[in-house]
C-alpha cells in the first residue's frame, strides 16, 4: 500500500515537473553513467545484436554493483557462498566440481555453468533445461534455491538495506535507497552481460593475428565434416563467435533418464534427456563436462561421440550409427579434433582485470 | 517545449496523410503490400510443429517416418510485368517450422498495383547471393554450409527418424544445400541446387497475400523415390544426392490461393 502511494506521487512529481520548465533541483539528482557493452568486432560482423532489456540500461554504476553482489557473501544465508563461488573466473565462471555444494553442504545434480557471452543468448533460456527467461530473472534463483545459497530474498535485501555500503551503490546505480530483489538482480545481470569472451587463438586465427598448426586446421575440418565430426550444426562455425546454438538436444549420453532436462519443464515426453548446448569456448578452463558433469576430460568427451554413443526415443536425429556408438574417428582426427576444441579457449578472458574480485 | 514541437509533428503527419490520400486519382497504380504465407502439408494433411516428434508419415518408399526438424530459405521473391519489367525484391525468408516462426514473409517493399505475369521466388540462394555475402541473422541461426564445401548457406534442414529394415528408429538428417563434389578438394566442382518456383499469373488491385503450400512427402517422391535406408544422412557432401534433392523439390511447392 505504502509503496504504491509512493509509485503514484512519483508519477505525480514527474509529470509535474516534466510540463513545467522549472529547474528540477529540488532532489537529489541521479544520473548514472551509460556503458554500452563493448562488442567485439567479430560479434558485430558475424551475428545479430545481443539482447540489452530496455528497462535496464548498462551503466558503469549498476555493473559494478553487479560485480561487488556477484563476489559478495552476503547473499547466501550463512555468509559463506557467492555467486562466484560455483562461478570462478579462473574457471570461465564455473567450478572445478562435478556437482556444486551449496552453503549446507549438500551437493545437487548438475554440472555448474560457465558464465560468458550470454547477452548473445538469444532466446534467453538460462540453465541446462532453460527453465528461466532472462539473466535478471536467473539471478533470483540462486539465493532462494535451498541446496545452494538458501536464503530469503528478504533477509538479503535488509541486509543489503542494513549495510554501510549498499543503500549508497544502489542509489548511485538505481536513483533508490530502496533496495529491491529487483534492482539486486538487474545489477547482476549488468556485471553478467559484460562477461564476454572474444579473445580465443582462434579468435585472433579469424581477424589474422594468428595461425592454426596443422593438427588445429585438421580439427577444425574434422569439427565441420558431416561423415566426421559434424559438431558445427549444433555447436557452430567460425562465421559464429558463440559456438554454441543454445537449442536443446540429446546428444546420446543415456538410455534412460533420471534427469529430463528439457522434458521436465515443458511437459512433453519428446522432449526428455534435452539439455542445451554448450559453448565450447574456454573448454580448457570448464572441465568436468556435460549437465552432470560426467567426463572429466576433452578425450573422454571425443569418444562419446566417437563411439559411445547411446540410442533413445529422444536422441538427436545428427547423432550417427548410434548402434556402433558413434563414428569412429580415426586417434589421429580425435586428437586434431581436441587440439582445435582447445584454440577456442580464452585466457584473457579468465585474466580479465575487470572480473576478478 | 519538447512535447509542443511532438504534438505539431504529429498533427502535422496527420494532416500531410490526408492529403495525400485525396490526392490520389484511382487509376494511377498505388503501392501495396505483399505478404507470403507458408503452409506444409503431408500428401494433403496439413502439418505443424505439433506434428512432430512422432513416427505419423510414410513416405513414397513406404518408410515410417517423423519429423523433428524443418526449416527452409526462400529468397528474391520476383514480379513480372508483361512489358518485361520485373520488380526483384533483393531480401529472403527463413522459414522455420519448428519454432513456427517466420511462417509469413512480408518484405518491406511494397509493389505498385496493377497486372503481373508470374510472380516467383528461388528455394534457397543463387549463387550471387550465397556466396561473399555475410548475414548476421542467418550465421546466429547456425546456417551456414562449411567453408571447406564452398561455404555459404544451406538451403533446407529436414530432420527426423525413419524406421530402417530391421525395425530400428534411425535418424536421418535431408540437408538441401548447392552440390558439391570435394573429390579433387580443394578443387570443387558445384552443380546449382536452388530453383526457381513459380506461382503464375496475378492482378494485384490491393494488399494481397500469397498463400503457399510445401508437400513435404514431395521431397521423397517424384522423380525420385527416395530410400532413406540408402540416404538418410551425410547428405551434404553427397553431390549425387544434392541433384537428387533438387529434382524433387520441383513439385514440392504450390499456390494454394491468394487473398486481397
Ligand atoms: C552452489 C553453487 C552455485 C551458486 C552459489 C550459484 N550458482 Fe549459478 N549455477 C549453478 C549450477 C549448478 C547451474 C546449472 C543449474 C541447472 O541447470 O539446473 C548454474 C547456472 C547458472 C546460470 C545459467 C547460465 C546459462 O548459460 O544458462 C547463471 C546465469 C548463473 N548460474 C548465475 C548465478 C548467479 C548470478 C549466482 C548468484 C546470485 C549464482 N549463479 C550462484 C551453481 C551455482
Ligand atoms: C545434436 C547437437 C550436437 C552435436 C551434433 C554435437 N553436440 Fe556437443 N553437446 C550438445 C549438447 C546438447 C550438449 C550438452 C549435453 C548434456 O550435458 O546433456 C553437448 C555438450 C558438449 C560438450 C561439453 C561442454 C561442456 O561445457 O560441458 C563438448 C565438449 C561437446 N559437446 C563437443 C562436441 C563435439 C566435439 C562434437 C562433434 C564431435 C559435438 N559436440 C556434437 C549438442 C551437440
Amino acid at each position: 500500500m505504502r509503496s504504491k502511494f509512493l509509485y503514484i506521487s512519483c508519477l505525480i512529481g514527474l509529470i509535474y515537473t516534466s510540463c513545467t520548465n522549472e529547474p528540477a533541483d529540488n532532489y537529489v539528482s541521479y544520473s548514472p553513467t551509460p556503458q554500452p557493452l563493448n562488442i567485439p568486432p567479430l560479434f558485430e560482423e558475424n551475428i545479430i545484436a545481443p539482447v540489452l532489456p530496455i528497462d535496464n540500461p548498462q551503466t558503469v554504476e549498476g555493473i559494478a554493483l553487479g560485480k561487488k553482489l556477484f563476489f559478495d557473501p552476503i547473499l547466501s544465508a550463512d555468509n559463506t557462498q557467492a555467486c562466484a563461488s560455483c562461478h570462478a573466473p579462473q574457471n570461465a565462471f564455473t567450478d572445478s566440481a562435478r556437482f556444486s555444494i551449496g552453503i549446507d553442504g549438500i551437493a545437487g545434480n548438475r554440472n555448474s555453468m560457465p558464465l560468458f557471452n550470454m547477452a548473445w543468448n538469444y532466446d534467453e533460456l538460462f540453465f541446462w533445461d532453460g527453465r528461466v527467461f532472462s539473466l535478471e530473472h536467473q539471478a533470483i534463483e540462486p539465493v532462494t534455491n535451498p541446496i545452494e545459497m538458501h536464503n530469503t530474498w528478504e533477509v538479503v535485501v535488509s541486509r543489503l538495506q542494513q549495510s554501510n555500503e549498499y543503500p549508497e551503490l544502489f542509489q548511485a546505480a538505481f536513483g533508490n535507497q530502496t533496495i529491491t530483489k529487483e534492482l539486486a538482480t538487474k545489477a547482476i545481470a549488468q556485471f553478467e552481460r559484460t562477461l564476454i569472451s572474444a579473445n580465443s587463438k582462434f579468435d585472433r586465427y579469424l581477424l589474422g593475428e594468428a595461425t592454426l598448426t596443422p593438427e588445429e586446421q585438421n580439427g577444425l575440418n574434422v569439427f565441420m565434416d558431416e561423415t566426421r565430426g559434424d559438431c558445427f550444426h549444433c555447436h557452430g562455425n567460425p562465421n559464429n563467435p558463440l559456438w554454441t546454438d543454445n537449442i536443446f538436444h540429446n546428444n546420446g549420453l543415456d538410455a534412460t533418464f533420471t534427469d529430463l532436462g528439457l522434458g521436465e519443464i515443458s511437459g512433453d515426453p519428446t522432449d526428455n534427456g534435452k539439455f542445451k548446448s554448450p559453448s565450447l569456448r574456454n573448454l580448457a578452463f570448464t572441465a568436468p563436462y556435460m549437465h552432470d558433469g560426467r567426463f572429466n576430460t576433452l578425450d573422454e568427451v571425443i569418444n562419446h561421440y566417437s563411439e559411445g554413443l547411446v540410442d533413445s526415443p529422444t536422441i538427436d536425429p545428427l547423432m550417427k550409427k548410434v548402434d556402433e556408438g558413434g563414428v569412429h574417428l580415426t586417434p589421429q582426427d580425435k586428437s586434431d579434433l581436441k587440439a582445435f576444441l582447445l584454440t577456442l579457449s580464452d585466457p584473457s578472458f579468465i585474466n580479465n582485470p575487470d572480473f576478478q574480485n | 517545449m519538447k512535447k509542443i514541437i511532438a504534438l505539431f509533428s504529429i498533427i502535422f503527419t496527420i494532416v500531410s496523410c490526408s492529403d495525400d490520400d485525396n490526392n490520389t486519382p484511382n487509376n494511377v497504380p498505388q503501392n501495396v503490400n505483399t505478404t507470403f504465407n507458408f503452409t506444409h502439408n503431408w500428401d494433403g494433411t496439413a502439418v505443424s510443429s505439433a506434428d512432430f516428434n512422432n513416427i505419423q508419415f510414410t513416405n513414397a518408399n513406404g518408410e515410417e517416418m517423423s519429423i523433428e526438424k524443418l526449416r527452409y530459405l526462400i529468397s528474391n521473391v520476383t514480379f513480372y510485368k508483361s512489358n518485361g519489367e520485373t520488380i526483384v525484391i533483393d531480401g529472403y525468408n527463413l522459414i522455420d517450422v519448428t519454432n513456427d516462426s517466420e511462417l509469413t514473409y512480408t518484405p518491406n517493399i511494397d509493389i505498385p498495383t496493377g497486372s503481373y505475369e508470374n510472380v516467383s521466388f528461388t528455394f534457397g540462394f543463387n549463387n550471387e547471393d550465397n556466396y561473399n555475402n555475410n548475414y548476421p541473422d542467418l550465421n546466429s541461426a547456425l546456417w551456414n554450409v562449411p567453408d571447406m564445401m564452398g561455404g555459404g548457406y544451406h538451403y533446407m534442414q529436414l530432420e527426423g527418424k525413419y524406421i530402417n529394415t530391421i525395425d530400428v528408429e534411425t535418424g536421418y538428417a535431408y540437408h538441401a544445400i548447392r552440390a558439391v563434389n570435394m573429390s579433387n578438394a580443394p578443387d570443387l566442382l558445384f552443380q546449382d541446387t536452388f530453383f526457381t518456383v513459380n506461382l503464375g499469373p496475378v492482378n494485384i488491385t490491393n494488399n494481397i497475400s500469397f498463400n503457399i503450400e510445401m508437400n513435404i512427402a514431395e521431397w521423397f517422391k517424384n522423380p525420385n523415390q527416395w530410400d532413406l535406408n540408402v540416404l538418410y544422412n551425410m547428405l551434404m557432401p553427397n553431390f549425387d544426392a544434392q541433384v537428387m534433392i533438387y529434382e524433387n523439390g520441383q513439385n514440392v511447392f504450390s499456390l494454394k490461393n491468394i487473398s486481397q
